[in-house]
């Protein structure tokens, strides 16, 4: 049977990184194609170049037998190929109607808007999702798992041959999730090529009739869904070539100085749907432990939640060194031991039109100042002292830290908590989007903070990475904790095993 | 590679040169604008803006906005005025308040400090945007200086306070003399001080800033405090050398302000300026708005040229900022 829409020899690259590698993916009409693989493997990457929004890829793309090279989303869409994207697109004060519409309003033969006909065509397209709201209503006023039925419900408007959804069951509850089924049933009865991304395996065997499943930016299994298996598909996903170097096992028999026991966290935008429930860990003295999880697992609410950010939507107990340790405010927290390196380096972590000399001493200002002022021989001994301990490139101590690479950023990220000499250190991704020298720096750092006794709790989405730095590793999954191992215990396998939420209906 | 301390200095180093052509080429145009007696006039008329500019700095460092500093001004002008002439009189109680220049002078401060600090609240306990809560203020302090005043301005204030506007000291004229303090602790506030430090690292990035302890919402309602209390000095400067407060004194003053510190090369967008560079804003402002009364001008051109001039020292700061 000819494909409708055919990638050949995908290959993608995102300055100098290979993020695709050859990559073949083929879609037949009337068939549900399930696209499997851990966070970074290149789904999104992939889905992104077969819809027009990324344009400078090799390879080529064929729609019906033709070649096409999209210059623009739009070419995709005329051709009929439409993205459910994960995040919502939509805009909170428009109506349903408006959103459903947008870009594509009808107007009659005067050239002003036909609501009318654009209100009785969404309530047509909403009646058939079974979603049960006025067109006229703001989608503000819906839930989170209605604006998803929202968002499909555009797609469906243009007369899509290929729709890719990426995880759009990640926000919405249970009976949302079986009209979605049927929909796709239906949609797969007329014809229709799609393409569905989602970590749930559960719901790809009960969907999907192919699937692929991309590594590192390379395919690396592909067949029938129904001459496959849930251990199959894992393996195939966490199988790498590659040998994992892992920590040399060490007892940490240091006392207890984090105890988190039953904290929850409650979405206050979806409150079916906790962000974290009951969690419990520990973490002792000069240990690292290591968070994996995939996208959304709720990792960074649980950092933010120890650093005193969520305050209000928080439950549970805390407890730091001995102490009841509910923060209310990053300053409470860092006051008492605490240190978090964001993860999105760019928004949260540095301020990038200050020096990065000011950057390093902005935690520990006390420390530079003398009769009430900041003196600059402190600031400078200061700067020396981190940039010589963490080899920091970087010119010149007025030189804008904006202007230094993602490694040497974060260095001085790491700097500005190192000097405060935190009891627990936390570390949100680490290494995103940094080379592999300055990435084994860090993992050299890691060790050394912890062989001086701090506590270091990292999240990372890399299991090589997990594997490398931690000393006991917790998977997170759907807001809970799934499994807790020793990093002698733990394997590519096993973790991947666990961080795939179990059952759809959980 | 230009480091944030050369760049600023860059910035200034450009005021300075327009400064200096703009001086050069009224001094040939005009006969007396190179004169002692010119000078001090035009520094003693731009002491006003300086002091309500440096606090509009603070501001828009942290990436907000304050409309309201010309009432302000309005308002505690007239307080000071009202209760160094009248006192306070309660007849029921059959008590009388009187105040000496000290005391109304402290009071002025205060009332600008206080309305400053109710600025700064609406906008980091209710998430107000800054532009909304100080364009609120700006009319209600309007308001308040009206019923203060019964729209009616206050003179006759004595030889005392006057001295602090038309006054010398040590050949210096004391508006200039005032400013000039205020300008010297704004520079240690903004470069020596954790105060300052905190002020850049809010407008720089307010996420990094919150994530490294820093008490994002103190430091806020502070500045719009000094703000406000900069305005009141500016009040008691106007008040002083009118011998009056006028109920409409301070109209628009914010926006000389807010293009002082703009032609001074601070980014609206918060985290990058300097109070020096304010300066120079507002004596390019002051010596163009003289020199275009000097060579005759119309008022209504001299508003055309003035707008003209903030367009193009924005226009060339940000091709600045771009080639960085």
């Amino acid at each position: 049977m000819e494909a409708l829409l055919e990638a050949q020899h995908i290959t993608k690259k995102f300055s100098g990184v290979t993020a695709l590698k050859q990559v073949n993916l083929s879609l037949e009409r009337g068939k549900v194609t399930a696209l499997i693989g851990e966070n970074g493997a290149g789904k999104s990457t992939l889905l992104k170049i077969m819809s027009g929004i990324y344009t400078d890829y090799e390879g080529s793309i064929s729609f019906k037998g033709q070649p096409v090279q999209f210059s623009r989303p739009k070419d995709a869409q005329d051709l009929g190929i439409s993205i459910i994207h994960q995040e919502l697109n939509l805009i909170p004060y428009l109506t349903v109607a408006q959103n459903v519409f947008l870009g594509r309003e009808l107007t009659n033969k005067w050239g002003t808007l036909d609501k009318g006909k654009m209100r009785q065509k969404t309530r047509e397209l909403l009646a058939k999702l079974k979603l049960e709201v006025e067109p006229s209503a703001l989608l503000s006023s819906l839930k989170v798992g209605q604006q998803q039925i929202v968002e499909i419900a555009k797609a469906l408007l243009t007369e899509s041959e290929v729709l890719f959804m990426d995880e759009p069951t990640s926000a919405i509850g249970d009976s949302e999730v079986e009209v979605l089924f049927q929909l796709i049933n239906q949609l797969k009865a007329e014809g229709k090529s799609i393409v569905y991304i989602s970590h749930k395996l559960d719901e790809l065997f009960a969907l999907a009739d192919d699937f692929v499943v991309l590594r590192d930016g390379q395919l690396v299994g592909k067949g029938e869904m129904k001459s496959t298996s849930r251990e199959e598909l894992i393996s195939m996903m966490a199988g790498r070539e590659i040998k994992v170097n892992k920590k040399a096992d060490k007892t940490t028999a240091g006392r207890q100085m984090l105890q988190v026991q039953n904290l929850s966290l409650k979405d206050p935008k979806n409150p079916d749907r906790p962000l974290l429930k009951n969690i419990h860990f520990e973490l002792k003295k000069g240990e690292v432990l290591g968070i994996y999880g995939l996208m959304g697992a709720g990792r960074t609410e649980l950092c933010e939640s120890l650093f005193g950010l969520n305050h209000r939507s928080l439950t549970g107990s805390i407890v730091l060194d001995g102490v009841e340790s509910r923060f209310k405010s990053p300053i409470e927290a860092i006051a008492s031991g605490m240190a978090l390196v964001p993860e999105d380096r760019k928004k949260d972590g540095i301020v990038p039109g200050m020096a990065v000399s000011e950057n390093i001493s902005l935690t520990v200002l006390d420390k530079i100042t003398k009769w009430g002022l900041l003196n600059n021989k402190l600031a400078t001994k200061l700067y020396h002292k981190h940039v010589a301990a963490l080899k920091i490139k970087v010119n010149s101590e007025k030189q804008l830290i904006r202007n230094l690479s993602g490694g040497n950023q974060q260095k001085v990220v790491l700097a500005k908590w190192i000097e405060r000499n935190p009891k627990v250190l936390m570390l949100d991704e680490p290494t995103r989007g940094i080379d592999i020298n300055a990435k084994n720096e860090i993992y050299e750092l890691i060790a050394k903070l912890a062989a001086s006794g701090i506590s270091v709790l990292v999240i990372s989405s890399e299991i090589p990475e997990i594997l490398a730095i931690s000393d006991r590793i917790l998977v997170m999954s759907e807001g809970q904790i799934t499994a807790e191992m020793s990093s002698q215990e733990a394997t590519e396998n096993n973790i991947m095993r666990a961080c795939i939420p179990e059952n759809m209906n959980t | 590679m230009i480091s944030l301390k050369k760049y600023s200095h860059i910035a200034q180093f450009q005021s300075l040169i327009a400064l200096f052509f703009l001086c050069m080429a009224l001094a040939l145009m005009t006969d007396n604008f190179m004169t002692t007696d010119n000078f001090w006039n035009v520094m003693r008329q731009i002491s006003v803006n300086v002091c309500i500019s440096v606090g509009m700095t603070l501001v828009i460092l942290t990436a907000g906005i304050d409309l309201s500093v010309g009432s302000i001004l309005a308002f505690c002008g007239a307080v000071t005025a009202g209760l160094l002439k009248y006192g306070i009189e309660i007849p029921s109680a059959n008590l009388y308040i009187g105040f000496t220049v000290l005391g109304v002078v402290l009071a002025g401060l205060l009332a600008g400090g206080a309305m400053g600090f109710i600025n700064g609240y609406a906008i980091t306990r209710f998430k107000v945007p800054a532009f909304v809560a100080t364009l609120a203020m700006l009319t209600m302090a309007r308001g308040f200086t009206m019923l203060w005043t019964e729209g009616h301005p206050i003179t006759g204030l004595g030889d005392e306070f006057g001295f602090l506007g038309t006054g010398w000291f040590l050949g210096m004229p004391m508006p200039v003399w005032i400013s000039g303090i205020v300008v010297i602790a704004a520079v240690i506030l903004t470069t020596k001080t954790r105060f300052g430090r905190y002020i850049y690292a809010i407008g720089g990035n307010e996420n990094a800033a919150r994530l490294s302890g820093i008490p994002i919402n103190k430091i806020k309602v502070w500045v719009y405090v000094l703000a406000g209390m900069l305005a009141a000095i500016g009040g008691l400067l106007v008040t002083a050398r009118l011998d009056s407060a006028q109920p409409n004194a301070g109209m628009s003053y914010e926006l000389d302000a807010i293009a002082a510190v703009v032609i001074g090369g601070t980014s609206l967008a918060g985290g990058r300026g300097t109070i020096l560079g304010t300066v120079l804003g507002a004596m390019i402002i002051g010596v163009l708005n003289n020199g275009l009364v000097l060579l005759d001008v119309s008022p209504f051109w001299q508003q055309v040229i003035k707008g003209i001039v903030i367009l193009l020292a924005v226009i060339i700061d940000k091709s600045n900022s771009k080639s960085e």
